[in-house]
């Protein structure tokens, strides 16, 4: 999730997307990502480079491509959305790639980019996520065992902030910066104008870059990613609501996906000689008639439609109360007489 | 999770051929006896299994129906003559001598839900032998352990139990076949064919249980994403087992899926190799070319490698032609869906014959077998949902229950109760239904998009929300009303003074 947007937000949205890579490399595929980016980077007009978002100066790595799949864009990635999605109470005509079909087997990485605060984080500068809703939709979600095992990566300025509420087992959490610190950026690229990418991130994708689907680099190893003395800020990590040991959970437990995989010694043996098949349901045909394209909206009733006549509510009790105090007040102030100059 | 208290009835029918009957029986028959096991989960779930047996000697047609010639015939024969209820078990008693049941086989068990027992001297030992039974027929401790997986603690669970497929009212099953190499290979396979004439007998009798759709689709330069070994022995490709779990996620891209339902999707992949890459063999741990060539993931599908023989001679014309024999292709795919769906019979004692299903895929007692499950299993589920449905109300004072939400919840309540109350009468088909329905409501409340809750307000926000507003407002209110009482208090004086 890149909760920013903005031209000069540019190093989250390539924050997001180099972990997006990386995690398609090792992996996973995309009907099981769910991306959220604002995607104004790209075809941004002050994009030097049109169709392209850059994680490395000297341009070495597009980030891009043509093979990127946003589920949530732009306006969509609101917290609404974002908590919707996981706790899955989402309108029915939600198409399934906009949702999180996980079940009490799936291990679910979470990564967060974009700018917070102690115990918030900014979505899209017009609203802010708490940590405290953030461990209730947790814990939504492990009461109907929408996962086994979560894994939690927040790259923000105090990140850890946003860690210190879950309360839900089998959550591990790392954040880029504690309360207090700032996460800082990398490096500018003169061509482009802005920062290209957060420190931790940056160095998490070293680090990453050396995984392959069948390494056995566990979770140890990327609580040291990015120590102080290259990252400024000093990253943390939560592994108490955790049941495994973390030196024994894989990397490619969260960040790839390796299959439980049995071969098949039965075999059914069927009777090849068998006719057409009759089933023990028949199905009913149901006579429809065929329909036309322009018969799918009542256009002539939605034209010609009054505007909805809004109830009239009387007013409530507050507001009622409160009036009624003001004007004993003032009239008790100053004497009934007054009220001819009201009148 | 919340407690989940469930009597699981198996009403059952001993029935004692002439010569069968153990000496030390208790009563003389007919007579009914109950047997209880109780199976406990964690503290606060608990299953206890209730056998109602039944104890009598066959009628005359039942006689008539032992005295054919194999145990399949008088199986087929019996088949007719009893209780077919969901659920209900009926178990013939032969004698001792009976050449009814082959040397060495003690049980045999039908296609249908019944099984032919040998005789044992005692009641005891034809007590425990029919217990056997019950534990292949109906359900096993750990078999209904697996279906509430999610409430057994972690250490307790065998680690296979939660690859069976969840219950859920539907799944999507895809055919796939995939043909990396369209040069050298044009596959035709008659897939609509061999859907009509071997699926669909499976999926009808599956219906029972839940909706299937099917599909089917082609991919062509759709390559696996290992590379196979060459071996020199045998001259052949080789993928090893261990380098099986890295085939599927490349592929898996490119499977797609239905766009509007959110079913489970079952991929069952036919892959064709390259002629550079032909013959494959799957191997298996201990190096051993595996005879059905195919492996399958739980809870996702399987997949199987067709092999091209070579062209005869070595100008044939490219591409080769290749018709697919779908029947050898879908008795392995059909048998990966039984294992998927957790129908193995691989725990069975050795002096036990099961006869296979035949076209049918599953025999009646293994659809019980997944009923029982499923039913547990829908019922624990939707305690679940329920309860931290209500502790999520508790929690957050402020979200509005809709009239549809709130009656979604009473019918998830009164369906869940019908089931509990059906699964004590031994009713397994209603139980299931009502299991179902119970879920579909308790879901549908559940995952209402109207219960998000955006409406946390820490209490700092309060105060600087409603601070600015209401102190200026406050201020000549607080003074009149400090003036007013200073001056009723200077006239109640007055008198007084004056005075």
């Amino acid at each position: 999730v890149c909760t920013s947007r903005f031209w000069f937000n540019y190093r989250h949205v390539a924050n997001t997307l180099s972990v997006y890579r990386s995690v398609k490399r090792l992996g996973i595929p995309d009907s099981h990502i769910v991306l959220m980016l604002a995607d104004d980077m790209a075809c941004n007009p002050r994009n030097p480079k049109p169709a392209t978002v850059f994680s490395h100066k000297n341009m070495e790595l597009n980030v891009y491509g043509d093979d990127v799949e946003v589920d949530y864009r732009s306006y969509e990635v609101t917290v609404e959305n974002f908590l919707r999605v996981l706790t899955g109470r989402i309108p029915p005509s939600t198409p399934r790639s906009k949702r999180l079909l996980s079940d009490d087997r799936s291990n679910i990485l979470i990564y967060m980019t974009g700018h917070g605060g102690n115990g918030f984080l900014k979505f899209q500068d017009s609203e802010e996520i708490t940590n405290v809703e953030l461990a209730d939709a947790f814990e939504q979600m492990w009461q109907k065992r929408r996962y086994n095992e979560l894994l939690f990566i927040i790259d923000t300025c105090q990140g850890a902030s946003m860690y210190e509420r879950f309360y839900s087992p089998n959550i591990m959490a790392l954040a880029s910066s504690q309360v207090g610190e700032d996460s800082l950026s990398h490096q500018p690229d003169l061509g482009i104008g802005v920062h290209l990418m957060d420190r931790y991130t940056f160095y998490v994708l070293e680090f990453l870059e050396e995984i392959h689907p069948a390494s056995q680099t566990n979770m140890n190893d990327l609580f040291q990613v990015c120590p102080k003395s290259l990252c400024v800020s000093t990253p943390g990590h939560r592994t108490d609501l955790f049941q495994r040991d973390p030196q024994k959970v894989l990397i490619t437990d969260f960040f790839g996906s390796v299959r439980k995989v049995e071969i098949t010694t039965e075999t059914l043996s069927l009777d090849r000689d068998v006719a057409g098949f009759k089933s023990q349901f028949p199905e009913e045909e149901l006579a429809t008639e065929p329909l036309k394209y322009a018969e799918q909206l009542p256009v002539a009733q939605i034209i010609h439609q009054k505007p909805k006549q809004k109830d009239w509510h009387p007013p409530g009790g507050f507001i009622l109360g409160l009036w009624a105090l003001i004007i004993m007040v003032f009239f008790k102030t100053y004497g009934i007489k007054h009220m001819k100059h009201v009148f | 999770a919340a407690p989940v208290q469930v009597q699981l009835v198996v009403p059952m029918a001993v029935v004692f051929c002439p010569g069968s009957v153990p000496g030390d029986l208790p009563r003389p028959l007919p007579f009914r006896d109950v047997q209880e096991m109780e199976i406990s989960v964690n503290l606060r779930t608990s299953v206890t299994s209730r056998y109602e047996m039944r104890y009598r000697s066959t009628t005359g047609q039942e006689e008539a129906a032992l005295a054919a010639a194999t145990a399949r015939e008088a199986d087929a024969a019996l088949h007719l003559l009893q209780d077919t209820t969901l659920g209900s078990l009926t178990m013939y008693v032969v004698p001792e001598t009976s050449s009814l049941l082959p040397q060495g086989i003690n049980v045999y068990v039908g296609k249908h839900r019944s099984a032919l027992v040998r005789a044992a001297r005692s009641l005891a030992a034809l007590q425990a032998r029919l217990r056997e039974v019950t534990q292949v027929m109906s359900f096993t401790a750990s078999s209904i352990a697996a279906a509430l997986s999610d409430r057994v603690p972690d250490g307790q669970l065998s680690p296979d139990a939660r690859r069976n497929l969840k219950s859920s009212l539907g799944y999507e099953i895809t055919f796939s076949l995939l043909n990396p190499d369209p040069k050298s290979h044009t596959v035709d396979w008659d897939i609509e064919g061999a859907v009509n004439r071997y699926v669909k007998p499976v999926l009808d009798k599956l219906s029972l249980v839940a909706n299937f759709s099917v599909d089917s689709q082609i991919l062509y330069y759709a390559v696996l994403g290992v590379t196979p070994r060459y071996d020199k022995e045998s001259s052949s490709f080789l993928l090893s087992a261990h380098s099986l779990p890295h085939v599927i996620n490349p592929v898996e891209a490119r499977l797609g899926s239905s766009a509007a339902s959110l079913y489970p999707v079952l991929n069952f992949l036919l892959y064709v190799p390259e002629r550079s890459h032909s013959p494959l063999y799957i191997q298996d741990k201990d190096g051993a070319p595996v005879s059905t060539n195919a492996f399958h993931s739980p809870r996702w599908g399987g997949i199987m490698v067709y092999n091209v023989e070579a062209p005869a001679s070595p100008q044939a014309s490219l591409p080769l032609h290749v018709d697919v024999d779908m029947a050898r292709v879908m008795e392995v795919f059909l048998a990966q869906l039984r294992l998927l769906f957790g129908l193995s019979r691989e725990e069975v004692p050795p002096e036990f014959l099961l006869e296979g299903p035949g076209n049918e895929g599953l025999a009646d007692w293994e659809l019980d077998h997944l009923l029982w499950a499923h039913t547990v299993e829908n019922i624990a589920t939707v305690s679940t949902t329920l309860t931290s449905l209500a502790q999520l109300l508790d929690k957050i004072g402020n979200i509005v229950i809709k009239d549809d939400v709130a009656s979604e919840v009473y019918r998830a309540v009164a369906s869940v109760q019908s089931a509990v109350s059906k699964l004590s009468l031994g009713h397994l088909h209603a139980a299931f239904q009502a299991s179902k329905e119970a879920v579909t409501s308790s879901e549908r409340a559940f995952f209402d998009p109207s219960l998000l809750h955006l409406l946390y307000f820490p209490d700092d926000q309060k105060f600087a929300i409603y601070i600015p507003l209401f102190l200026p407002m406050a201020v000549p209110i607080l003074l009149s009303l400090a003036k007013i009482v200073r001056e009723t208090r200077l006239r109640k004086k007055e008198p007084t003074k004056m005075d």
